[in-house]
């Protein structure tokens, strides 16, 4: 546990140590990046540790404050997500050293480093936090530190939008989350924030209050619909590593409390496994075909997280029914499925981030429409891109397979089984994965044919070349990762399940053997996959030394006749897409610009354009936050802009709650 | 369970698929009134195919390459998941169904890449159709599977053949009838076949597979049409396992039907083929949504009849 500590002192001092030499460019990215390795590495080896099933006592300091003490622990879930999120923070860092360098002549890069240590150190203390207040002070310090690292690049329109919608979301997120831990304080008289609730005191209505308010706040940050607005927001103005932090990492800590949450309510209710289950389906669904109809390449990928959080909500879902109906194998399915993949998703798409990151660093492009060819330019960058998006796809053999087969596989056994109340939930979660899986697929041959594959569509892309090797080094990485957690699979899940049997409270003897049972049937799924890959390797052996022995002629594409071809002929992103978009034209309103000005002798110059808005920005929060500015401006006569009034405004209010406490007492 | 003696089975199907190719192509041409080539003629075709040198487009990657041979071995992994009447799949676990269509999801995620890696609008025109008319016969494939685990109560498709008696026929044949048809909607869809598509053409009205296939040669082009030769067998077995109630204890008569019925449904796509036309485009999503929605009552009904 001291260790622990110290890595996370580590990762404090070398935040500050690069804030005050940020003047010295070299010193300043150096003290920041190896502060996070070092700290980061040591963070990890006791979360592995705990993992491998060692115990650490909990750590309480008292504190002299009102409420709250100064207590942290580290169980198996604990464990779980600081091993994700000290991981990827470190591949992060080591990335962005590289990647932040194009600014050094703008940026103070010390002030990035500082923040970006500071979001890494409250993550942690988030997921080790016991006590509610600490727990809220270090949610507020991830959600400032990661807002003034989305305004990074605060000369631009369109990041400042960001930040504040940002800003916006992610303190409704905290409003929510502190009427949740005073209500807790009210109705148990209890700050402990992991662990189970004692029930004595807690009525029905109470409790499934209190599961809606964790629910809501905890549901803004990971990012559900309809919450999600903010993603596709603020991931693409962020700098790349830091979106690979936020998506990857930082909205699980929403999934994560959501699980504590559950933990603390004891026994589910059926509505909250059913209420789950939708909002799973609609995030995977919706998230996949916004992403779809986007142009922006990050802003794509902030919309696949919204996706896999709803993936992961379907797992989750999946778990809470084998609960509330004492299924033990659908509950270690289904809390399996969850947990693997946010494991899983946080690799991935940390890896995809960081390959936009890279074709943004080489080209400066983000819009799809406009890149093309890298794979010649950047072959490492599109290979490790490549196998992310195998991953995301869910596509075998890689691990983004490994967990929707399992939430597959429990949704199965729900509809196979006798309990008929089940089955609908159980036929919701395998339509959604599906519809998810086949769109995911379209989505990603659309993104890596369009950006990496063809004839380069730009100038900019043309003159792309590969990234340095401390930017391939942590995709590399990544992309192994995808490899080793899909042909590992059956031993991991061994290191998951007595995870799940601590959210679920199930028998560890029972949960073994179903354990004993899933990991059987996953080896012989690696053992498919180690088929496969060997067999391919062999056939391309054979084909290469078939094409060996003849000449191999290289012309251009057939164009069916067609000599001059250029690459603007080729099918862009959006024309890929369109079929989808046009289908379902309900959802994915495509705004089309046709600036077209006639034809004289000549055609003159036209333009056309299309982008599809997201349908709950401009249905529901745009008109709902207007009405709240209209009703708001009305009090515009209290604002004078002038301290010594602010500070007049503060002292009534503190003597008016002074009165109040003394009139109730 | 890995049974090596099914082995045979893999084998077979590699003997026997072009065959199918063969005996559909002959029906279209004594139905159209030409004697047509020899049932063998696809055997030949793939042996000049693979002595063929290929040709390569400047534009392309090793993406272009890789990805026919992708294609192939996640067709030939599929058939590891697959019983021949009553030899067992040589793999069989619960959910192998769910590995079997995320592989030949994989294979399409890599014909469809390869398809773009040309830079041509065609193929990326055929690319862009066949990912959105596979979204639509993926979700179909897993409502039947939903609706035989209902009925069933196992999840490994060799149990779901084995199952499947003239009982459960004669009980829930109506049920089963649906997802019968179906399957033979998935089985058109995904072989590229009338009237969703015409595997001997690649002109624009029919821009789906063929013509993602456009620049392919030489090799990966015989891989290609091998695969596809593989695919039909596949979904044939498939098909099949469930119109066909099979019972395990028989012995060799089994495989002597699966072949009969392999060849009889090749035979019945050929008359479909030569009697009816090719759907305009913008219809196939329709039909395909018929389709969904046969699999969909299928589903209802058997929710009911539990």
């Amino acid at each position: 546990m001291s260790l622990l500590f110290f890595g996370l002192g580590l990762l404090i001092v070398s935040g500050i140590v690069s804030l005050f030499t940020s003047r010295y460019h070299r010193l300043s990215i150096i003290a920041g990046c190896s502060g996070t390795v070092v700290g980061c590495l040591m963070g990890l080896i006791p979360a592995i540790n705990v993992l491998g099933g060692k115990e650490y006592m909990p750590v309480h300091f008292n504190w002299n404050m009102i409420y709250g003490s100064f207590s942290v622990g580290l169980d198996g879930l604990s464990a779980f997500f600081l091993l994700i999120i000290l991981s990827v923070s470190l591949l992060a860092a080591i990335f962005g050293s590289r990647y932040l360098y194009q600014y050094v002549h703008e940026k103070k890069l010390g002030v990035s480093w500082f923040f970006f240590n500071i979001l890494v150190f409250s993550m942690a203390l988030v997921v080790i936090a016991q006590d509610s207040i600490l727990f809220l002070i270090a949610w507020e310090i991830m959600s400032l530190s990661s807002f003034f690292l989305v305004t990074f690049d605060n000369k631009k329109e369109e990041v400042k939008k960001a930040g504040y919608i940002y800003f916006l979301a992610t303190h409704l997120s905290t409003v929510f989350l502190l009427i949740f831990f005073l209500l807790l304080d009210h109705f148990t008289g209890s700050l402990q924030f992991t662990g189970t609730l004692p029930h004595l005191n807690l009525s029905l209505s109470n409790t499934n209050l209190l599961f809606l308010f964790g629910f809501i706040g905890f549901g803004i940050k990971a990012g559900f619909v309809p919450f999600h607005i903010w993603l596709p927001e603020a991931h693409p103005a962020a700098p790349s590593n830091v979106s690979a932090v936020m998506s990857g990492v930082m909205i699980k800590t929403g999934i994560y409390g959501l699980i504590r949450v559950l933990m603390l309510l004891g026994t589910p209710m059926i509505w909250w496994a059913w209420l789950i289950i939708i909002v799973g389906f609609l995030s995977g669904v919706l998230g996949v075909l916004f992403a779809i109809a986007q142009h922006d390449l990050k802003r794509l990928l902030a919309y696949h997280s919204v996706e896999n959080i709803g993936i992961i909500l379907l797992g989750m879902g999946l778990g809470l029914l084998g609960i509330c109906y004492q299924s033990s194998s659908l509950m270690l399915l289904g809390f399996l499925g969850c947990l693997l993949h946010i494991l899983n998703h946080a690799v991935f798409k940390s890896l995809l981030f960081l390959g936009a990151g890279s074709v943004l660093h080489a080209t400066g492009v983000k819009e799809i429409n406009r890149l093309g060819g890298l794979i010649k330019q950047m072959p490492i960058t599109a290979a490790v891109f490549l196998i992310g998006a195998v991953a995301i796809s869910g596509l075998p053999p890689l691990n983004g397979f490994i967990s929707e087969f399992l939430i597959y596989l429990g949704a199965f056994k729900g509809t196979a089984g006798q309990n008929a109340e089940i089955i609908l939930p159980a036929l919701i979660i395998i339509i959604g994965l599906t519809t998810i899986g086949g769109l995911a697929a379209l989505c990603f041959t659309k993104v890596v044919g369009c950006v990496f594959l063809g004839q380069s569509r730009s100038s900019e892309a043309r003159a792309a070349s590969e990234t340095g090797y401390l930017m391939l080094l942590p995709m590399i990485i990544l992309a192994g990762g995808c490899f080793v957690i899909s042909l590992c699979s059956h031993q991991i899940i061994k290191w998951v399940v007595p995870i799940v049997t601590q959210i679920t409270g199930l028998e560890t003897k029972l949960a073994l053997d179903i354990t004993h049972n899933t990991a059987d049937i996953l080896s012989l799924v690696v053992w498919i996959f180690a088929c496969f890959i060997g067999i391919v390797l062999v056939i391309s052996f054979l084909r290469k030394s078939l094409i060996e022995k003849q000449e191999v002629d290289d012309l251009p594409t057939w164009g069916c006749g067609y000599k001059v071809s250029s690459p603007r002929f080729q099918y862009t992103a959006s024309s890929f897409a369109q079929p989808l978009i046009k289908f379902f034209g309900v959802i994915l309103r495509k705004q089309k610009h046709l600036e077209y000005q006639g034809v004289d002798l000549f055609p003159k110059k036209t333009s056309f354009k299309t982008h599809t808005k997201d349908v709950f920005m401009s249905a529901i929060y745009y008109p709902l936050f207007k009405s709240i500015k209209k009703v708001l401006s009305g009090f515009l006569w209290l604002q004078y802009g002038r301290i010594h009034l602010y500070v007049l405004y503060v002292a009534l209010t503190i003597i008016g709650l002074l009165i109040w406490y003394i009139g109730l007492s | 369970m890995i049974h090596w003696y099914s082995i045979f089975s893999l084998v077979s199907a590699m003997i026997c698929a072009p065959f199918l190719k063969g005996v559909i192509a002959r029906t279209k041409a004594i139905l159209s009134g030409r004697m047509g080539a020899s049932v063998f003629q696809p055997y030949f075709d793939l042996w000049r195919i693979f002595q063929k040198k290929s040709v390569y487009s400047k534009t392309t990657s090793w993406i272009f390459k890789t990805g026919p041979v992708i294609y192939f071995v996640t067709i030939l992994i599929a058939l590891f998941f697959l019983p021949l009447g009553n030899l067992p799949a040589i793999l069989q676990f619960q959910g192998d169904f769910i590995v079997l269509i995320y592989l030949l999801g994989l294979g399409r995620f890599f014909m469809v890449i390869a398809a773009l890696d040309t830079g041509s609008s065609f193929e990326g025109m055929g690319a862009s159709r066949e990912v959105f008319f596979a979204f639509f016969a993926e979700i179909i494939l897993f409502l039947c599977f939903i609706t035989l685990s209902l009925l069933t109560k196992v999840l490994s498709l060799a149990e779901i053949h084995f199952i499947l008696s003239d009982g459960l026929w004669l009980n829930t044949g109506v049920v089963l009838f649906l997802v019968v048809v179906a399957l033979f909607v998935v089985f058109l869809i995904e072989n590229s076949r009338i009237p969703f598509d015409d595997p001997n053409t690649h002109l624009e009205l029919t821009m789906i597979h063929e013509v993602m296939i456009l620049d392919h040669s030489g090799p990966e082009l015989g891989l290609i049409l091998y695969a596809s030769q593989l695919k039909v067998w596949i979904f044939g077995l498939i098909l099949l396992g469930i119109a066909v109630p099979f019972d395990p204890q028989v012995g060799v008569f089994n495989v002597v039907v699966v072949m009969a019925g392999m060849i009889l449904l090749s035979l019945i796509v050929g008359v479909i083929e030569s009697v009816t036309a090719r759907l305009k485009l913008f219809k196939i999503s329709q039909f395909l949504i018929g389709a969904m929605t046969i699999s969909m009552l299928a589903l209802i009904l058997a929710l009911g009849g539990r």
